[in-house]
């Protein structure tokens, strides 16, 4: 089994992940290991940089007894010398049980997937998706919102070449739910996904600011380098950005979440709000990672 | 009289019917014709169809069916016919159809993994023919038909 996008997860495996997601949270909380996975090796290959998605996998794979390999470094290792995908996958498959990838280039996982004989994770892929921040993402909000079904989900910023917003919207679209995609004109949400969306009955509102009112608002960081000036991207990016000043406006149920690294979209001002999730929803990271490990490895 | 008349039958060779009016020079393009052809090429555009309006049509003495890159030609003309003459006569139509899976046109994202010099074929899924709408097994995007002509 590999795990390369949401969009094509049913209902049902989202629901499987998640129950087994709610087993594994105990021991990463208490962050004592057991054997589930001894024996077995992980490879953690990243083609780009990564903090959280990398250190969770590890931590993940450490607490279910296993044994991670890897580089996160593509200058120090063979795909410098030129190296195709392709044969990388072929040589790492002989030293691991399963494989992440994170890759700048999309449909890079499905690729690996192709040449693997072990299971591939996709661990990012350019700008298509990032399937298992998506289900800790949805790992959260069924934890603070005890459902998933009849939830209005906001998610803003950058929609465009944002993987995690892509992966999130797809496994959200298996529910019951309304989305508001606020972002700059110019980095809304790619049209292919608003019309896969659309198909399966979802209602989408495009605006260019924040809805306050959302059950779950989502943040997601712009970066300087998608705008042609500093000044043009100062001005866009202001209206995503989560202050004291605009936290008097949020719905007082209203979740906040972010996949992180922040830079300015919210201010250290609102994170003792009882409404910051996302310090809890980078932890979840943890226990749903275990929850996929296992999935792929041990066929729990 | 027939408009199909005014231009000579041919021997042996291939004749594409029912090409979408306008289309011949695109499909030209596909079948490499260009000043070095040394083929006899007719070319019949906008003429009056029954089932289309308008059509256009290609005979080309001395082609084979094999010759044909079929799958491009469906991009542009789904529908249209291929018929195979031997000896003045027409011994086989076949339609041309839109296949499930395109490999013939690279993936149009110029960031995905089939563009960067990996050992595989692209591979376009057809998820509707007409309008043509196909999504690349790898990089998930959708393309339509403007899409793809720039890459053929």
């Amino acid at each position: 089994m590999d795990i390369i996008s949401t969009r094509n997860m049913s209902r049902d495996f989202i629901e499987d992940v998640l129950e087994k997601t709610k087993k594994m949270e105990p021991i990463a909380k208490a962050k004592k290991q057991v054997d589930m996975l001894k024996g077995k090796t992980l490879a953690t290959l990243f083609f780009e940089p990564s903090t959280r998605t990398k250190l969770s996998f590890m931590a993940a794979m450490n607490l279910l007894g296993g044994t991670v390999i890897g580089f996160d470094d593509p200058r120090t290792s063979s795909v410098k010398k030129g190296e195709t995908l392709a044969d990388t996958i072929r040589v790492v498959e002989g030293y691991a049980n399963a494989i992440v990838i994170r890759h700048p280039n999309e449909g890079a996982a499905a690729l690996a997937a192709k040449f693997s004989e072990v299971p591939i994770i996709n661990g990012g892929d350019g700008s298509n998706q990032h399937p298992t921040q998506a289900l800790l993402d949805m790992y959260t909000i069924l934890k603070e919102k005890g459902k998933l079904d009849g939830l209005k989900v906001t998610l803003a910023g950058d929609l465009k070449y944002g993987r995690t917003v892509h992966s999130l919207a797809y496994a959200l679209s298996k529910f019951d739910v309304s989305f508001v995609f606020a972002s700059p004109p110019s980095l809304r949400m790619p049209r292919w996904i608003v019309s896969d969306l659309k198909s399966s009955g979802i209602s989408i509102k495009e605006i260019d600011s924040i809805e306050v009112k959302s059950d779950v608002l989502y943040l997601t960081r712009i970066q300087k380098e998608r705008f042609p000036d500093i000044e043009e991207y100062q001005r866009v990016s202001s209206a995503y950005i989560l202050d004291e000043e605009t936290l008097k406006e949020l719905g007082e149920e209203t979740m906040i979440m972010h996949p992180l690294p922040r830079v300015n979209e919210i201010s250290p001002g609102v994170d003792n709000d009882r409404r910051a999730k996302y310090f809890v929803q980078s932890f979840y990271g943890v226990p749903t990672r275990m929850a996929l490990l296992a999935m792929v490895m041990a066929d729990i | 009289m027939n408009e199909e008349l005014k231009v000579k039958k041919i021997e042996n060779g291939i004749v594409l019917d029912h090409l979408p009016a306008g289309k011949s020079p695109d499909i030209m393009k596909i079948l490499g014709v260009d000043n070095q052809t040394e083929e006899t090429i007719s070319i019949l555009m906008n003429v009056s169809s029954t089932r289309q309006n308008k059509k256009d049509i290609i005979k080309i003495e001395g082609k084979d069916f094999e010759d044909l890159v079929v799958d491009k030609i469906a991009l542009l003309a789904p529908g249209a016919t291929v018929n195979i003459i031997k000896d003045f006569n027409v011994v086989e139509k076949r339609k041309i159809k839109i296949p499930d899976v395109i490999d013939v046109v690279s993936c149009p994202n110029p960031s995905c993994i089939t563009n960067q010099r990996e050992p595989v074929k692209p591979r376009l899924l057809v998820e509707a023919a007409d309008p043509l709408k196909v999504r690349c097994y790898y990089c998930e995007r959708v393309f339509n038909e403007h899409d793809l002509l720039e890459k053929l």
